[in-house]
């Protein structure tokens, strides 16, 4: 009889220890959650003011601005831009006219501060978050040319 | 004519895999002799015509046939041979060749080494590991030929990715497709066993050394892909939690749960449904990495998606593969005895514990790496999971599982005395916790960094774990009797893992980085070293031009290292690389990335570049770490028991 407690014990209590470790994970997952915004999104005022973010799009032309210590682009989707600051390296792919995703917060002004410029390993590559938001705006366009 | 002979050797071996998975099951379940002995030659076979195609798509590869269209898009011809070679793996359709090619490759090993295992058992085995070669043959004949042709046939390939061309990635493909292959024995044993109805001591015996080496390979190949990823993708990270490192680590945790249970199962018969869960569990998710890291679903779920014929293929094989086995699991399970009793302070108790922490581990990362991609394929938006969440999950998750190593090696098996594992540990103990309080206060008086909980965390876990082993030795040294290789393994291993706790806390806790603008003759210092950039100079690579920089690394007003980081272009993608310079010691690696150029300097007007340059503590010890690791299950795979054992079976 005494045996059998324990056993029920220490199965009550490893599945606590579970339910502990599920929602550690849980809570963890919820709080990391990185939402991405397309340019015209955030310009609408869709994006998260105060919490992190992801932003994707194409490096306008001529837009890549280095002074001593930091660097800002402008990233759009044809639709919209939004002018992002970084400091730093930017990674190897990163080149204007080209596809690019960058993580980070608005600030006060509106701006975009990136903490991470992101990259991936392929040439022939195109972010798939800037893609996707090239095909929103491209979307948007087509059907609003259509209307009038 | 090559390649059509590499295709038509593939098919060959779909239809000889089919037989081998067909015959030899049949034979097992009706008695029939004459089918179950078919399993060796036919295996042997499968084998030979599997190394013809994959002569011949490298043979295509060396003498570039830019006819076929996997070597059109692979390769080039000003690449070097041995890249050339190495390009076979170099994507899609040649990994898949590969992974059957090992495959096959294990189950002639298997056939080659299990001549004492019965025979029943042995054509069980193969014909599962026939069967899954079935799979993959399928997959690679309807949806990824790697012999189709392009015609007319391209004048010159487009290369192989330039970040793919280093000796580092040329071996790790190939260490990280053994294990996962590896592990498609330790499904076929337990299969086998589920089979048979025998979920028995010799089962686990059988099953331990191939889970073993399969492990070797795959605790190789990650360390191999993290060395590679610290060195050439020059952000000085070593571990990014990029969904591709994932999909290896996932089956890396499920296989360490294996190989701990494996060892309850043979020496006390503890838990063996769940060693055969963990041994489903460890393959799927090996079948699951493979195909993520290969599909291109990562790159984009809709491209994947786009072509339904891959992605419909993966879902269904790998729904048949894991759920036909839970369904055996479900239907034979019942019939296992529970194994013996064991009690709430053991050695079974606390391998249980610890292999269910890495079960929950490995979710939380299942969890992370795939929730954005179901998301994105049901179209409710575009969300990633970063490192923070991961390391947030995995301090606390893992930590226990450290914790538990030493306890679990000094507990005994079935009943342990909780105050007597306190008494023999305290001094233990106390020297971890007076280390691990000691180490971060002397280095932040000498101004060497900030004391955070986390480093006090790890350094404590990692001389718990130390000091415990050395004990443990000590004890066992004073004991009589031979103490056998496995031990000895068992030791290596742990001491590895302690000297990778240390790696990662130091260059966690204490890792320094400097992103500068630096013209020639500027410095940066960085610690106590001052870098001078020296001079900036053209270089010509065999299929690339270089930027080099040289910078002079002084301590003390001593020249102590030189490093030359590298911009290349590679001509056939105009792709920018950069090449990291690494000077690696002991105590700290010095690290220097080349940035672009910037603007001039303000007052001379000297042409200045981006430069980010890192000081990284101990990270050797994380490549050392693993190299222990491997080396321990080397000799623990060499244990005399794993030979003796099987002969025994057959005198029986």
């Amino acid at each position: 009889m005494k045996s059998r407690h324990k056993r029920f014990i220490a199965i009550m209590v490893g599945l606590l220890l579970l339910s502990a470790a599920a929602a550690l994970v849980l809570n963890a997952f919820r709080s990391n959650l990185v939402f991405f915004f397309t340019p015209t999104q955030v310009a609408g005022g869709e994006a998260p003011k105060s919490s992190a973010f992801r932003i994707g799009g194409m490096v306008k032309e001529g837009s890549l601005f280095r002074d001593s210590e930091k660097g800002s682009f402008v990233v759009t989707d044809t639709q919209k831009d939004v002018v992002v600051k970084y400091h730093g390296m930017l990674p190897d792919l990163f080149k204007e006219g080209r596809g690019v995703v960058a993580q980070g917060q608005l600030n006060a002004q509106g701006e975009f501060v990136a903490s991470e410029v992101l990259a991936k390993h392929d040439e022939n590559y195109m972010p798939p978050e800037a893609k996707h938001a090239m095909d929103q705006a491209a979307a948007r366009k087509a059907a609003e040319t259509v209307k009038p | 004519m090559i390649p059509e002979l590499g295709h038509f050797a593939l098919i060959l071996a779909f239809w000889i895999a089919l037989a081998q998975g067909v015959l030899p099951l049949l034979g097992a379940a009706t008695g029939h002799l004459g089918w179950q002995s078919m399993a060796k030659p036919v295996t042997a076979v499968h084998f030979g015509l599997l190394l013809l195609a994959f002569l011949a798509l490298m043979w295509s590869f060396v003498v570039n046939d830019f006819s076929v269209l996997y070597v059109s898009q692979h390769s080039n011809s000003l690449l070097p041979t041995g890249y050339r070679m190495a390009a076979v793996w170099g994507g899609h359709e040649g990994s898949l060749l590969l992974w059957a090619f090992l495959l096959a490759f294990w189950s002639i090993a298997v056939a080659v080494f299990s001549r004492t295992l019965p025979l029943a058992m042995s054509a069980r085995v193969l014909g599962v590991l026939g069967l899954i070669s079935t799979g993959f043959l399928a997959f690679i004949l309807t949806t990824s030929n790697p012999f189709d042709r392009l015609l007319p046939a391209a004048v010159d390939g487009r290369d192989l990715n330039p970040l793919l061309q280093d000796v580092g990635l040329i071996i790790h493909p190939p260490m990280l497709y053994m294990g996962y292959v590896g592990f498609s024995v330790a499904f076929a044993f337990a299969i086998a066993a589920l089979l048979s109805g025998r979920l028995d001591a010799a089962w686990a015996r059988w099953s331990r050394p191939w889970t073993l080496v399969a492990w070797v390979f795959m605790t190789f190949g990650i360390g191999l892909g993290s060395w590679w990823a610290y060195s050439e993708l020059g952000w000085g990270g070593w571990w990014f939690w990029d969904p591709v490192e994932n999909a290896s680590l996932m089956p890396w945790l499920f296989g360490t749960a294996l190989i701990h249970a494996l060892m309850a199962t043979e020496k006390r018969g503890g838990f063996k449904a769940w060693t055969v869960l963990l041994a489903i569990g460890a393959f799927s998710l090996s079948l699951l990495g493979t195909f993520l890291v290969r599909s291109g679903v990562l790159t984009s779920v809709h491209a994947f998606a786009s072509d339904p014929r891959r992605g419909v293929f993966v879902l269904i094989f790998l729904a048949v593969v894991v759920g036909s086995s839970l369904t055996l699991f479900a239907w034979r399970a019942p019939k296992v005895s529970m194994g013996g009793r064991m009690g709430l302070i053991s050695r079974e108790s606390f391998l249980l514990a610890n292999s269910v922490l890495l079960v929950v581990a490995t979710g939380a990362v299942l969890l992370g790496t795939i929730y954005p991609l179901i998301i994105d394929a049901l179209n409710m938006g575009k969300l990633s999971v970063g490192a923070p969440y991961f390391n947030a999950v995995f301090v606390p998750l893992l930590a226990p599982v450290l914790f538990l190593m030493v306890p679990g090696v000094a507990a005994s098996w079935k009943e342990a005395q909780l105050h007597q594992l306190v008494l023999r540990l305290r001094w233990v103990a106390l020297g971890s916790l007076l280390l691990a309080c000691g180490v971060p206060a002397i280095l932040q008086r000498m101004g060497q960094g900030e004391w955070l909980w986390r480093t006090s965390l790890g350094l404590f876990l990692s001389a718990w774990i130390l000091f415990g082993s050395l004990k443990h030795v000590l004890e066992r040294l004073r004991q009589s009797g031979r103490i056998p290789l496995s031990y000895w393994g068992m030791q290596t291993a742990h001491l590895g893992m302690a000297v990778l706790v240390v790696g990662i806390t130091m260059v966690k806790g204490y890792e320094l980085e400097r992103d500068v603008r630096i013209g020639i003759g500027e410095t940066v210092t960085l610690r106590d070293f001052t870098l001078e950039l020296k001079r900036m100079e053209n270089v010509d690579g065999p299929n690339y031009k270089a930027l080099r920089a040289t910078l002079e690394v002084k301590k003390d007003q001593r020249i102590v290292a030189e490093l030359t980081p590298e911009k290349r272009r590679y001509f056939s993608t105009a792709m920018p690389m950069t090449e990291a310079a690494i000077d690696s010691g002991w105590m700290r690696d010095l690290y220097a990335s080349l940035g672009d150029p910037v603007e001039p300097h303000p007052q001379t007007g000297a042409p200045r570049w981006n430069l980010h340059v890192y000081d990284k503590p101990f990270i050797s010890w994380l490549w050392a770490g693993v190299l222990l690791m491997v080396l321990g299950g080397l000799i623990a795979t060499l244990d005399k028991r794993y030979r003796r054992s099987s002969t025994r079976v057959v005198q029986a």
